[in-house]
């Protein structure tokens, strides 16, 4: 093929799966700014005649919307702080401690990745009711502490820390904790990073197991908040894509200005083998 | 403090969480699966009775089961391969030396997946709308009439499929491109010499060297697919005529909005089992020709 003509082939097709791509979220973020009912008309607009912010201000003074992202803000940093702690020290454990049964435990975690965590939720909401966590954020986030794939991820990367910086602190007779914080830690940063933008996007996006734990609206994340309006406002075009803006822009941001740390993170992750 | 004692306390926090809330609720799962454990035994755990298979039974003899199981497969058979084939033409387009601004096009193809699937799920409600949606709208200029898409028992399915398909075909797009890159360049320098085109290069060079990745890549989201969800929870509720009612769907309706807690198990378990050998299935095959290479 002529060299020019694939050029602009490659290219063009790149253009085209760039717009498939964006053109929803662009759509939304449109009318989402639109005046109530200007999108349910057809043709249906493509921008705004006036830019109004209508929607938000209805979202917010009278859908409670600011308690549904408070609410998810909560979660997901009090999962994200909470996994990482847990999982960090764990990973490290597995990579750099030698202990009993060491091998044959995390073979016995990898294994487990292969069972669906849907497999878990009916008994799981038996047992957050007997501890009374049912409808309540400690239900979302009390199950989320640590988990096997974060605990993965860690141990992969502390692997490449060299033993010998480990035994000389040891010599100098620096205690394990110490060694773990003062040394370890900051090796780790990278990973952290990874791991703190994954988890916090997994717990923010979550959606199944919060629809069933949390039952009262006040606790209501925004995806769980989000669901229950949909059905609600069926045809209130312009008020949904407000709430899916406010849904999905926080993760988008952070994903934009971090999207080093997880791609990075994401192919640490899938190369297992 | 010695080192296996070290080891042991700073695994034993983040093994005890995931003992008892992953766990242990996965073999009360298998236990509660044997029993009619319902709304009554909510209330009173004396009216709980252990009922051996009867669950499986049961619902191996009830036709919503068997149709969950049926969309399911649709879902998955058609779902994933053209995933993975939009995946695999776009991360050819990115590891192409002809492609300008790369990174910008890499972040713009990957951005859906990091988007929330209930908020995304309801701008393509709007998109595919029968009459104020640009989908039929734009259909229009090519003169196809209005279709139904959510509607349609015979269309609500395909359009979760494509709506999966554009949610996540980013995250296989860049495992693969990393496939990709790892390939050694001077393969393709001697099938260029040999003066091979660019499907020849393709089926003898790219493939073959990807087929490992490939492997991974189809794992990974054949077992993400066989657990649609929230797809149709937000589209179609599962209809129209519970067309998109998936085993997760129907799972969710009978242990928490029924409260057949001991049935909604047994459904979880088989869906576990289904995942479980499909997965085993594929490696086999995936290895075997390997052999076979």
């Amino acid at each position: 093929m002529n060299p020019r003509l694939a050029k602009a082939l490659v290219n063009g097709l790149l253009i085209g799966f760039a717009v498939v791509s964006l053109a929803p979220l662009l759509w939304m973020l449109s009318v989402s700014f639109m005046a109530k009912g200007e999108a349910t008309v057809f043709p249906p607009p493509l921008l705004p005649s006036t830019l109004t912010l209508a929607n938000y201000r209805e979202l917010f003074e009278r859908n409670g919307l600011g308690r549904y992202l408070f609410n998810s803000a909560l979660i997901a940093s009090a999962v994200t702080l909470l996994s990482l702690a847990f999982n960090l020290a764990a990973g490290y454990a597995f990579a750099k401690l030698k202990f009993r049964g060491r091998e044959n435990l995390f073979k016995t975690l990898l294994g487990a990745l292969v069972i669906p965590g849907q497999v878990a939720m009916i008994p799981l909401f038996l047992l957050m009711k007997s501890l009374g966590l049912v409808n309540n954020y400690g239900g979302v986030i009390v199950p989320a502490m640590a988990g096997i794939f974060g605990i993965f991820l860690v141990r992969q990367y502390a692997r490449s820390i060299p033993d010998e910086l480990l035994e000389a602190a040891r010599i100098d007779g620096a205690g394990e904790g110490r060694i773990f914080v003062r040394i370890v830690l900051p090796l780790l940063k990278p990973i952290v990073v990874t791991l703190a933008i994954f988890t916090f996007l997994a717990s923010w996006n979550d959606f199944m197991w919060p629809l069933i734990v949390l039952a009262d609206q006040s606790n209501y994340t925004l995806p769980v908040a989000l669901a229950s309006l949909s059905r609600e406002h069926v045809m209130d075009n312009e008020l949904m894509m407000a709430g899916s803006v406010v849904t999905i822009a926080p993760v988008l941001l952070l994903f934009l200005v971090m999207q080093r740390y997880y791609i990075e993170g994401l192919l640490l992750g899938s190369v297992k083998g | 403090m010695s080192s296996s004692r070290a080891g042991w306390l700073f695994v034993s926090p983040a093994l005890l969480i995931i003992g008892v809330f992953f766990f242990l609720p996965v073999l009360a799962a298998l236990l509660l699966s044997f029993t009619d454990f319902d709304l009554y035994a909510l209330a009173n755990l004396d009216n709980l009775r252990f009922v051996g298979l009867g669950n499986y039974i049961d619902l191996l003899q009830t036709p919503m089961f068997w149709k969950s199981l049926r969309n399911t497969f649709y879902f998955v058979i058609v779902g994933v391969p053209l995933s993975i084939a939009v995946s695999l033409g776009a991360a050819l387009l990115l590891d192409s030396k002809l492609a300008r601004f790369k990174g910008f096009f890499r972040t713009a193809l990957f951005a859906p997946v990091v988007t929330t699937v209930v908020a995304v799920a309801v701008i393509w409600r709007y998109f595919f709308h029968t009459r104020y949606g640009l989908v039929n709208y734009s259909l229009g200029f090519i003169g196809i009439s209005p279709i139904d898409w959510l509607g349609d028992a015979d269309w609500s399915m395909p359009t979760i499929i494509l709506f999966a398909v554009w949610k996540n075909f980013g995250y296989n797009m860049i495992i693969l491109l990393a496939g990709l890159q790892a390939i050694p360049q001077d393969l393709y320098e001697a099938a260029r010499i040999d003066g091979a085109s660019f499907w020849r290069q393709l089926r003898h060079i790219t493939l073959p060297m990807l087929k490992p990745t490939m492997l991974l890549v189809a794992i990974i989201t054949t077992s993400g697919y066989f657990q649609l969800f929230a797809e149709p929870y937000v589209m179609t509720r599962g209809g129209p005529l519970q067309s998109t009612t998936s085993v997760l769907y129907f799972m969710f309706e009978e242990g928490f909005k029924w409260w057949n807690l001991g049935r909604a198990s047994a459904v979880a378990f088989l869906l576990f089992l289904l995942i479980l050998g499909v997965t085993a299935l594929m490696l086999r095959f995936g290895r075997r020709g390997e052999d076979g290479a």
